[in-house]
């Protein structure tokens, strides 16, 4: 292909990509940079609420915002450099706990960030090598059933995948809260008491099981489709020559598949990365919060209608450096592949 | 079979078709303006959404979630919604952003028949018109209190005794039911405890003093009855309370006086009329309730036509007048003419003539709430000590007021 051709094929996309990912991307950038606080003014308010017989009235110095003369909100943006940053980091308090005598792990666990990232952490990593096992595991046993019932089989197990994330998560939380159909009927078989949602660990095991069950179907398919592919001369040479089993798969079926490996890695790393319907759905915030509730805990506006844009802008920087840094192992490897020989 | 079948319909599209004629007549006039309402969605909001709905052209979304849609939905314009329903917190953001617009106009209009006790005013304007009170109130099953004589706690040291002799006797799986879970639930648990214990959570110059004694006896007290409820009582709220009292799960709990009309319905409640309300308990001996006041009503967006705002408002008098009183008269403590307090309003009414303050509608206030609402959840799974857990809830507090420049 000619590179003007080439270039005009991909310029419609690159567009695309520059207006509505690269500048976002540097619109939040600079918003983590700049902190807009609300021009204040402190009048003299009678307030009236309703008591039982009569009305309370009571005069009280309230702090009202300022309105411009078109009724908006007046408000004041000044650089503030990387104090949002510090601000969700907090790595003062991270010094200091280890430091003599600072409490060490605990301290720095009771930082909603670092609390959030080593949940983040410990999703992705544990998740991924699961939903590849098990995706392939799915892929092998559908692949060698009858081809009569290939076709169902399929369907049945990409359904886990097409539930839509927050229901899921909500359904599988209706079953295992304190009064759901499987805890009473583990009640009812063990004779004791489970309370799946009342500590944090085993929420975490829940909300764990609940991705690899929701995802699993995607390695699964991506895996199905490699294996049509597979060479069948080098299989059937494989078991002339008397490998097991094993051997195949070890040698002939995944080196074959080790591209849809990376690849299935690469999205499941960027989306577990970004866990966040296991935290509504399970309503694990008081034990468990991930990077992207983070964000968007400072971005909900609060009992007073203010959003925490900045530290939001900050924090979703921060998760995002952190995809980056998880997926550059990944990426070198997928390069070295694709690069031109000699 | 099929003749049956087809006679079923025609039955049932008659009763339908008979249904809504009646309803519509139950509105005095067609409203002929496209209106949209967006409030909580406790059963005296589906009552008065219900009785708005048969003036015509009216749609009305319920979401308990409404408190983080309104401040958007009010500050486009046009807005998105023409009648919000909110209360003493829920009216702060709106009021802060200048969304919604004085009703003296159309009070004077449409008005009459509202009490003065109905007129919410700030700075000598009208900005909104309340409907009913709500508090969270003492509610216990006053069946199994007689049957351990269990004298009615008055404090809340009473209701850990009362507590620990219901575990005791087997009665029911949990004793308590709070609403603790993280964000509005369990701040208003703490502030109402931090109350009741003699605090004051904002000094004049906006800032918090949380770490106080008054702090550490709160968080202490919410620890101490919380061995007494469901393990998982950090994912609860006030849906969750009232279902665990309808199951006859638990047989006490401080709650919103909004849920007690969901206990008196047979179709979902294994325990109508067993259920009595009271003041909520003092937090020391001698003490005012723990407890705060509200009120819950409508405002109109200010970033719509005067046609609008005009066709709104004559909705939302339809209804909240005696008319959807009466049919719901237990459903709420209402303060429209044509309600009769009855059993569900005692405990409301206590609390109130005990001294029970009203919730401040202040952003101060509604700061407290959210710092307490991200922070509290730590001490009671026991990452931080209470002391701890009350510097970082200053802390967040003092970081939110920055940003809002509430404090310099």
């Amino acid at each position: 292909m000619k590179p003007r051709t080439l270039a005009l094929f991909v310029a419609p996309s690159a567009v695309l990509m520059l207006v509505f990912i690269a500048l976002p991307l540097v619109l939040v950038a600079v918003q983590s940079l700049y902190a807009t606080t609300l021009v204040r003014e402190q009048i003299s308010v009678e307030t009236c609420t309703p008591g039982f017989l009569a009305q309370t009235c009571t005069t009280t110095m309230r702090s009202q915002v300022k309105l411009d003369p078109s009724g908006k909100q007046m408000s004041e943006t000044v650089f503030s450099g990387l104090d949002a940053y510090r601000l969700v980091l907090r790595l003062d308090q991270l010094a200091g706990a280890f430091a003599p005598g600072g409490g060490g792990y605990d301290v720095v666990m009771a930082i909603d960030f670092w609390r959030a990232l080593r949940f983040t952490l410990t999703f992705t990593v544990l998740t991924l090598p699961l939903v590849i096992g098990l995706g392939l595991v799915i892929a092998l046993a559908v692949n060698s059933s009858l081809r009569a019932v290939r076709g169902p089989l399929v369907f049945v197990s990409l359904l886990p995948f097409i539930v839509t994330p927050v229901i899921g998560a909500l359904a599988i939380r209706w079953l295992f809260v304190g009064d759901g159909i499987l805890t009473a009927g583990l009640r009812l078989l063990l004779q004791s008491d489970i309370s799946l949602f009342a500590q944090g660990w085993t929420i975490e095991i829940l909300m764990l099981l609940y991705r690899v069950w929701h995802v699993a179907p995607f390695a699964f398919i991506i895996f199905y489709a490699g294996l049509q592919t597979l060479d069948r001369d080098a299989m059937e040479s494989a078991i002339i020559d008397g490998a097991s089993r094993f051997a195949r798969l070890r040698y002939v079926v995944i080196p074959h598949l080790m591209p849809l490996v990376v690849f299935v890695a690469l999205i499941h790393l960027m989306d577990a990365y970004r866990v966040f319907e296991e935290v509504v759905g399970f309503t694990s915030q008081a034990h468990r919060i991930s990077l992207q509730w983070l964000t968007f805990s400072f971005l909900m506006p609060d009992e007073t209608g203010n959003r925490s844009i900045t530290r939001a802008s900050a924090s979703s920087m921060l998760t995002m450096i952190g995809i980056v840094i998880l997926l550059i192992p990944l990426v070198v490897r997928v390069w070295r592949d694709h690069k031109p020989r000699g | 079979m099929l003749q049956r079948l087809l006679l079923a319909t025609l039955l049932t599209t008659g009763i339908a078709t008979g249904i809504t004629g009646q309803a519509s007549a139950a509105c005095a006039y067609r409203n002929t303006v496209a209106l949209k309402t967006l409030s909580a969605g406790f059963d005296a909001w589906k009552a008065v959404t219900a009785a708005w709905a048969e003036c015509g052209n009216v749609q009305s979304e319920l979401d308990q979630e409404f408190r983080r849609k309104q401040p958007t939905a009010f500050a486009a314009n046009p807005a998105l919604y023409q009648i919000g329903g909110v209360a003493n917190n829920t009216i702060v953001p709106l009021l802060n952003a200048g969304t919604i617009r004085p009703l003296d106009d159309l009070v004077a209009k449409y008005g009459q028949q509202l009490t003065p006790n109905q007129l919410i005013r700030v700075d000598g304007k009208i900005m909104a018109v309340a409907m009913m009170v709500n508090t969270q109130h003492f509610m216990y099953r006053e069946d199994l209190l007689k049957e351990l004589a269990i004298p009615v706690p008055t404090t809340w040291d009473e209701v850990l005794d009362a507590s620990a002799r219901i575990k005791a006797s087997g009665k029911v799986q949990y004793p308590l039911g709070a609403t603790m879970k993280p964000g509005f639930d369990i701040s208003q648990e703490f502030i109402n405890m931090f109350l009741g214990f003699g605090g004051v959570p904002v000094k004049a110059d906006n800032t918090p003093s949380f770490n106080t004694e008054a702090g550490v006896k709160a968080l202490t007290m919410m620890k101490a009855i919380s061995a007494y409820m469901d393990p998982e009582f950090l994912t609860s709220e006030s849906t969750f309370v009232a279902r665990q009292f309808q199951q006859s799960k638990i047989a006490m709990s401080n709650l919103w006086a909004s849920r007690a009309g969901s206990l008196e319905s047979a179709a979902e409640s294994q325990v109508v009329g067993k259920v009595v309300m009271a003041a909520a308990p003092a937090a020391m001996k001698g003490g005012k309730p723990a407890t705060t006041l509200w009120w819950d009503g409508f405002v109109i967006a200010k970033n719509i036509t005067d046609a609008e705002a005009e066709a709104a408002f004559r909705v939302a008098m339809e209804g909240i007048d005696e008319e959807m009183v009466k049919a719901n008269n237990n459903t709420a403590v209402w303060l429209i003419k044509g309600y009769t307090p009855g059993r569900s309003a005692v405990g409301a009414i206590a609390s109130a003539m005990a001294g029970a303050p009203n919730y401040p509608s202040t952003s101060a206030m509604g700061l407290v709430s959210a710092a307490a609402g991200e922070s509290v959840a730590d001490f009671m799974t026991g990452k931080k000590t209470a002391e701890k857990t009350l510097i970082d809830m200053e802390a967040n507090y003092l970081l939110r007021a920055k940003e809002q420049g509430l404090v310099k």
